[in-house]
């Protein structure tokens, strides 16, 4: 099978690549566009640090093949600062130590802007509910709940 | 059938800064010409935040402002030698060795500052925010940035430092076991409380109270990171983890994290921790380090919890409802 | 909230000369969250030279057995496999990482020659220009076989007759200086026993566990102009990693290059020298850059866990808490090779008996072989299962003798000046004011002697009459 053209709008730009059958959207972000905040944790879906939104929804990027999702919106930690600026869930996250080796946090931090998106007003469990397929192993998960409350919290007017 | 809670003790000590292997770390220290110190390493940083806690080293060494350093390591072509990041050596020997590094540029750094100013080396005080100045007399000073400037352009100075801790390779004595294989001890007495279903044989762990002594928090904050970190790990270990769940057969290892169990951020119980500091003196600023520690009380801690709420005994890890279930029948007197 | 801190208790060691700190003990941002919460952090992975060639490992399907034969053909024959490696193109291929701090002998290859030892094990490497063609290559290597017995229980692995796993070694052990054990010998266990108001003897067993960094084990090697290699890599051990792989490929040391320090978890795990020899052959042999990381699967089921332990402690106690003597048996499943073990081995034993003083202990801590994948370092190594195993003890006993379990361990507490079980003397210890801390958090009440005690103070020990 032929490579086909794909498009995508990512992060507010317009993309056109080559992609194989089959080529995942982790590997088309990673391997063709050289956005390399996602990342590749397990490459079956078990661990969310290549969560990514895909029209507004948070996906496991690394079981998402490219090619049926021709047009489609993405957005990527590389687009969440506005020209430079943190926004509110990464400021909480730095601020928070809800960082330490850091794979996890692209990940996290995608999931997280899902969740904000939809519900500015989390509890602690839509919280936790949000984070639940994203894996860490350095903070215990702790930090990085009370930092995406804490960015809900910075967020409201 | 009922919740059973229950509330388990542990206390440990653990060693850091091991010399089984003799292994030293050295650290070299230079200014660049607008006065930012360079420190060069090979040492690696996990996400436990070595590269932070080098840095705060050597800005209180040298006295000067943490926007001043800057740390490049894990380069071999650049970095002096490391052994590596394991057996607790990170804190407590690159520690040291940045330390020495800084000292020895401070005093070229006062040297240099002493010509400047036409005084006497031993005259002066660095403020903390990036100012060389003489004690006593605060206005008779010299910002960091133009002595860098003047070492190199005028007084042909470099401002540099070299630095290597060694605590010398120990080789035990075969027939006793007598040995001296570390550098410190930190301590750590978790309290678990637990909740035991009798029924599913699940165990919750509600809370956990953590006292550590580790000689000196270097950064509060990144021990607050390794104290609930590795308190999780414990539970982890204690609860779910294992590569070969029917141990000592190798059937049904998991593959991922789906089949890998661990617990998620809906179970993660309330912490209590407090710190005590006993400086260690071979430790840096006192450190004893406590990244490794973190996750070895919080088992047997569960473990005796476990006991304590529903008479079950686990001598095997994990513990998993499982072998919660076969414990309790047992004590039922159901043996199948 | 911004950020937590744990309260420093100075109400302890309150004699401590006070220090006037800049940045010590201060709440410093991390230096690198910045970068992290920006995806703008770079990993090894996030590194995609010109040209990359993929490796894919083919693996033992056998935890011991004899390799007869291994057909290449339908491997090679897969469209974008460039090269498959065996032993043969290794220089070096037997070795053991910690020659570099003297422990001998070498007793693993990096691709198997001859025999397999655990499932799992690496026999040949497949280069490929893409992942997919690699791990088709390696999908497609034909291994023969002839099942050998194995080994998968320490005790069984000890017990006369075993297969034997490492023929490097000989025995199913570590030999340390003619010992079959790393030993303790502190007192006289025995008399201690004889003279006890108590005797109790439990077992401990832990599974094996897996690190499981986010992030899995690998690097990426890139042939420079000048004939030097760069290998990216997330090591934890930078020089550690460079000497092994510069000894494993027979070249001087300063032809290789490695750059790193940024690494998405370690936890003990990339200690091992696992993916950078191969990744460097096979960018020697094809002059281009080669990236070879784990799977996930690999990472759990192929890269070393923390060992299984099997503790037994046998300890001899007094009516009124005193614990007279402690004999351990601990046995260390380290797998089919060294690796870190053997210095494991040395930490546990140099941890016992706790951190108690106990004036008659006995250990042997045994480093056993065995047809499973290696073990080797993981955070708290040689200690965290021990601690499991002394500190479900301690309880234990306390529940026999009806004692409050904290008093039972301040009653034992180590303390200055005393004499360690591997005759070091104690300084600095601390553990009876962590108890006094825990307990005072927990609202356990403590009598009043137990709450003066002090880590720097035996005499308010003696006082009781100890
Ligand atoms: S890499 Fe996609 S879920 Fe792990
Ligand atoms: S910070 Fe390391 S995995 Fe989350």
């Amino acid at each position: 099978m032929a490579s086909q053209v794909v498009n995508l709008r990512v992060n507010e730009r317009s993309r056109e690549f080559l992609a194989a059958p089959g080529t995942s959207l982790l590997s088309s972000l990673r391997d063709a566009l050289g956005l390399m905040a996602a990342k590749r944790g397990c490459a079956q879906g078990s661990c969310g640090t290549c969560t990514v939104l895909l029209d507004g929804r948070p996906v496991m990027s690394c079981l998402v093949a490219v090619e049926t999702v021709d047009g489609a919106s993405v957005r990527t930690l590389e687009g969440v600062a506005r020209d430079g600026e943190l926004d509110e869930v990464q400021a909480a996250f730095l601020e928070g130590f809800a960082t330490q080796c850091g794979f996890c946090t692209a990940g996290m931090i995608m999931s997280a802007e899902a969740l904000l998106d939809r519900n500015p007003d989390p509890t602690r469990e839509d919280v936790v509910e949000a984070i639940s397929g994203n894996v860490c192993r350095c903070t215990g998960y702790g930090p990085i709940v009370d930092a995406i409350l804490d960015a809900a919290a910075r967020r409201r007017p | 059938m009922a919740k059973l809670r229950g509330r388990g003790y542990a206390s440990v000590n653990y060693p850091t800064g091991m010399n089984l292997g003799g292994d030293p770390s050295q650290a070299l220290i230079h200014a660049t010409t607008t006065g930012t110190f360079v420190v060069s390493l090979s040492s690696v940083d996990l996400g436990q935040g070595l590269k932070t806690v080098v840095a705060q080293c050597a800005a209180e060494t040298l006295g000067l402002p943490m926007e001043n350093i800057l740390v490049d390591t894990a380069d071999t072509d650049t970095g002096p030698h490391c052994m590596g990041t394991f057996a607790s050596r990170g804190t407590h020997r690159v520690g040291n060795a940045v330390i020495m590094a800084a000292a020895e540029a401070r005093e070229v750094m006062l040297a240099v500052a002493a010509e400047e100013l036409e005084v006497d080396a031993g005259d002066l005080e660095t403020d903390g925010t990036g100012y060389i100045q003489v004690k006593g007399a605060e206005e008779k000073r010299v910002h960091i940035t133009d002595l860098a400037l003047a070492a190199h352009f005028t007084h042909g100075r470099t401002i540099s430092g070299r630095g290597i801790f060694l605590k010398e390779k120990n080789d035990p004595v075969p027939e006793t076991g007598e040995m001296d294989p570390d550098s410190c001890q930190a301590h750590a007495c978790t309290v678990a409380v637990v909740e035991v279903d009798d029924e599913t044989g699940v165990v919750e762990v509600l809370e956990m109270h953590n006292a550590y002594e580790i000689g000196r928090a270097l950064n509060p904050a990144m021990v607050a990171q390794q104290v609930e970190g590795g308190a999780w790990m414990g539970m982890s270990h204690a609860l779910f983890e294992s590569t070969e769940p029917y141990y000592p057969t190798r059937d049904h290892g998991p593959g991922d994290f789906n089949e890998y169990l661990m617990p998620g951020p809906a179970d993660i119980p309330m912490y209590h921790n407090a710190i005590l500091e006993r400086p260690a003196g071979n430790g840096p600023f006192g450190a004893k380090g406590i990244g490794e520690m973190t996750a070895n009380a919080p088992i047997p801690a569960i473990a005796n919890a476990i006991f304590d709420a529903c008479g079950v005994r686990l001598d095997t890890m994990p513990f998993t409802p499982e072998r919660v279930l076969r414990g309790l029948d047992e004590l039922r007197g159901n043996h199948h | 909230m911004r950020y937590k801190t744990n309260p420093i208790d100075r109400t302890y060691f309150a004699d401590e000369p006070a220090e006037d700190f800049n940045v010590i003990g201060s709440v410093v941002q991390r230096s690198d969250a910045l970068g992290h919460v920006t995806g703008r952090t770079t990993f090894f992975e996030d590194l995609s030279p010109p040209d990359l060639l993929h490796v894919k490992m083919h693996r033992s399907t056998r935890h011991h057995a004899r390799i007869l034969g291994v057909d290449l053909t339908d491997a090679l024959a897969v469209p974008g496999v460039v090269r498959i490696l065996t032993h043969a193109d290794i220089p070096n291929n037997v070795f053991t990482p910690l020659k570099l701090i003297g422990v001998q002998p070498d007793d693993e290859p990096v691709l198997a020659e001859g025999k397999v030892r655990y499932l799992g094990e690496p026999i040949c490497a497949v280069v490929a220009e893409t992942e997919a063609a690699a791990y088709e290559g390696a999908a497609r290597v034909r291994v023969d076989y002839e099942e050998l017995p194995a080994v998968l229980d320490v005790e069984e692995a000890l017990a006369e007759g075993a297969p034997i796993v490492n023929e490097y070694h000989g025995n199913n052990y570590f030999t340390y200086e003619g010992h079959h054990c790393r030993r303790i010998r502190f007192g006289d266990v025995e008399s201690a026993f004889a003279a006890a108001d108590h005797v109790f003897e439990w077992r401990y067993q832990s599974a094996p566990i897996e690190h499981a960094p986010t992030e899995t084990t690998g690097c990426i090697v890139v042939p420079q102009p000048d004939g030097r290699l760069r290998i990216h890599s997330d090591t934890q051990a930078c020089f550690f990693t460079l000497d092994n792989t510069a000894l494993i490929l027979g070249t001087p040391f300063n032809k290789l290059r490695i750059v790193g320090g940024t690494v998405g978890g370690g936890f003990g795990g990339k200690v091992d020298i696992a993916v950078e020899p191969v990744a460097c052959v096979a960018a020697m042999l094809t002059r281009q850059p080669v990236k070879y990381v784990y799977s996930r699967y690999e990472e759990m089921q192929v890269s070393s866990p923390r060992a299984a332990e099997r503790i037994y402690i046998k300890d001899a106690v007094m009516a009124d808490g005193r614990i007279t003597g402690r004999k351990i048996t601990l046995y260390v499943d380290a797998g089919a090779y060294s690796r870190h073990s053997p210095y494991g081995t040395t930490k546990a034993a140099a941890h016992l008996p706790g951190p108690y003083s106990i004036p008659n202990v006995w250990a042997d801590c045994h480093c056993v072989f065995t047809n499973r994948t290696p073990s080797s370092a993981m955070r708290g190594f040689g200690v965290t299962i021990g601690d499991f195993a002394l500190e479900s003890q301690m309880d234990r006993i306390a529940r026999e003798l009806s004692m409050d379990p904290l008093r039972l361990r301040l009653i034992n507490a180590y303390r200055d000046g005393d004499m360690k079980a591997h005759r070091k003397v104690a300084e600095g210890t601390a553990l009876v004011e962590v108890i006094q801390k825990a307990a005072e958090m927990v609202g356990h009440e403590l009598p009043a002697e137990y709450r003066q005690m002090s880590s720097m103070d035996r005499a308010s020990m003696d006082r009781e009459g100890r």
